[in-house]
């Protein structure tokens, strides 16, 4: 093992041990909001309406990070709201047109960025480039996972009134279309951090499996953010002292890890695991 | 118990008296309501006072739900006025609590009982002030009034179909709400379950609170409400349910 304590001492190795422990504990933490809202297959669909996002950003104004927030977030605007622009102009539901939108912009990204010769960033989009972080990208990722973090803990006690029934937390005076545009700009900036970490295809599974994995254990919402936290930055960080000995693509090896996490908690968990009996309560 | 030591100094006691005195009515005028140019309610004309109940009773579609939503402020009405003790209702948000369907609420939220009735204190608390004693007293009363001391760590789900309207109301207490709207409350449950909430309607209408609640069992009406409101997107008829709740006026909701 003496290669693979050759390459922690390498500051790559330190930065994206760092950015897993981090970029892992700010996706769980937020994984509580989409499980409880039962949006993960909105989400899943941002992060693929993210990418072509980043590619009209590098056309217009060149690869920075500003430029990459800023395309990943018209883009997420873009499929977000067109697709209840045309729900509400046709016959069809916003589902349907997230599903065309979404994909028809994803599929003009690729062809984007392969034309313009980037076929290597479009692969660390897609796969994410955990070890290839820059001190800027870890700062990035740092403000985002503070961000996050610090919004949902303030907003905690509306928030979850808000998740468990809208039409009460509307009656009690939560400021409903307040928290849902706060808390779709923060799942946007929390799949742009994830984008750099698993990329676009498996950021769907950091921003779900923790807090589903802990739905399974606990009656309390609360827990489900930090424990989800927790989770997340402990399968980030195992998968990436897994990964390298494994010789395995750290972005999978995160999202494996998760996804064994969520497996044996719905096996074994005491509570609401398989083996557990539905009739026993408190 | 220092939790008795608190008064209900919110609620208006003993009914018609103090409550004319305390003007705690409710006044719904020319009440119209579309959703996208679909017309779900018109002219809608009644008022009534703290202490009663009132059953919303039409068809399937008649503006039940509807009607009860504007009431809590969730749908806003394209004419008309609804006047709390004088003033628009939806500035007196602690004082109307909203009780949806029980279909309509996701029953695995990982929430227990107590959790639950604690949310009612919102109105007061806000995002961020301090979940005092005071408040620990209000939620812990409104458990016991509702007799669900021993379910209080129960995750929701884990409750009977009355139990977990008995969580709701214990939530409406914890708000210190004054008008209670229930949306379909006897849905579901069984005989004694409905006995027993129609019971604890009445010890509600009696502390002086003003419940309104959609029904669409016609039999029970008599048993359960003093006020009825027959709909049917226009108003069919409004009053005493000894006078308004007539097999006529009955028919002319119900025909097609």
């Amino acid at each position: 093992m003496t290669t693979f304590t050759d390459f922690l001492s390498e500051p790559i190795a330190k930065r994206a041990l760092l950015a897993c422990a981090m970029i892992g504990f700010s996706n769980g933490f937020v994984s509580a909001f989409v499980v409880l809202r039962k949006s993960a297959l909105k989400v899943g669909t941002l992060s693929h309406a993210l990418l072509p996002g980043l590619a009209l950003a590098v056309l217009c104004f060149g690869l920075t990070q500003w430029s990459a927030l800023a395309g990943a977030i018209f883009a997420a605007m873009f499929v977000g709201l067109g697709s209840i622009f045309v729900a509400r102009t046709s016959r069809l539901d916003q589902d349907t047109a997230m599903g065309i939108l979404y994909t028809t912009a994803f599929a003009g990204g690729i062809v984007l960025l392969t034309g313009m010769q980037m076929r290597q960033k479009l692969d660390e989009w897609l796969f994410g480039s955990i070890v290839g972080m820059a001190d800027s990208d870890l700062w990035i990722a740092f403000g985002i996972s503070a961000i996050a973090v610090l919004t949902l803990t303030m907003l905690q006690r509306p928030l979850l009134i808000f998740l468990f029934e809208p039409n009460v937390a509307a009656s009690l005076g939560v400021p409903v279309r307040m928290l849902n545009y706060a808390l779709f700009a923060i799942v946007i900036l929390v799949l742009i951090s994830s984008l750099q970490a698993v990329g676009c295809i498996l950021s769907v599974g950091l921003l779900v499996a923790p807090a589903a994995t802990v739905y399974l254990f606990s009656n309390n919402a609360r827990t489900l953010f930090i424990g989800g936290g927790i989770i997340g930055a402990l399968g980030s960080t195992t998968a990436f002292f897994l990964s390298y000995p494994l010789g395995w693509h750290i972005s999978s090896t995160i999202v494996l890890v998760l996804g064994t996490f969520f497996t044996l908690g719905y096996i074994f968990s005491p509570r609401y695991g398989l083996f557990a009996s539905r009739k026993r309560s408190s | 118990m220092s939790a008795h030591t608190h008064t209900h100094d919110h609620v208006c006691w003993g009914h018609s008296t103090h409550s004319k005195a305390h003007n705690h009515r409710l006044e719904v005028s020319g009440l119209t309501l579309s959703y996208r140019e679909v017309l779900a309610l018109h002219d809608i004309n009644f008022a009534t006072e703290c202490g009663r109940s009132i059953a919303l009773i039409g068809p399937n579609g008649a503006g039940k739900s509807t009607l009860l939503k504007a009431l809590a402020g969730l749908l806003k009405a394209d004419r008309g006025t609804i006047l709390w003790r004088g003033k628009p209702l939806t500035r007196s948000s602690h004082e109307i609590a909203y009780l949806p369907q029980r279909g309509e609420v996701d029953w695995n939220f990982p929430i227990t009982v107590r959790g639950l009735v604690e949310m009612g204190r919102y109105p007061n608390l806000g995002w961020w002030k301090r979940y005092s004693t005071h408040d620990e007293e209000i939620v812990e009363r409104a458990i016991v009034s509702m007799q669900l001391q021993d379910l209080q760590h129960r995750q929701i789900s884990a409750l009977s179909g009355g139990q977990q309207q008995r969580t709701f109301i214990a939530r409406a207490l914890a708000q210190e709400a004054h008008v209670l709207l229930l949306d379909e409350p006897y849905t579901g449950l069984d005989k004694p379950a409905q006995e027993s909430l129609a019971k604890l309607f009445r010890e509600l209408t009696g502390e002086g609170r003003l419940l309104i609640a959609s029904h669409h069992e016609l039999q029970s009406v008599p048993n359960i409400f003093d006020e009825v409101l027959l709909l049917k997107k226009d108003q069919v008829a409004f009053g005493a349910v000894k006078e308004a709740f007539t097999s006529e006026n009955i028919q002319r909701a119900y025909e097609t």
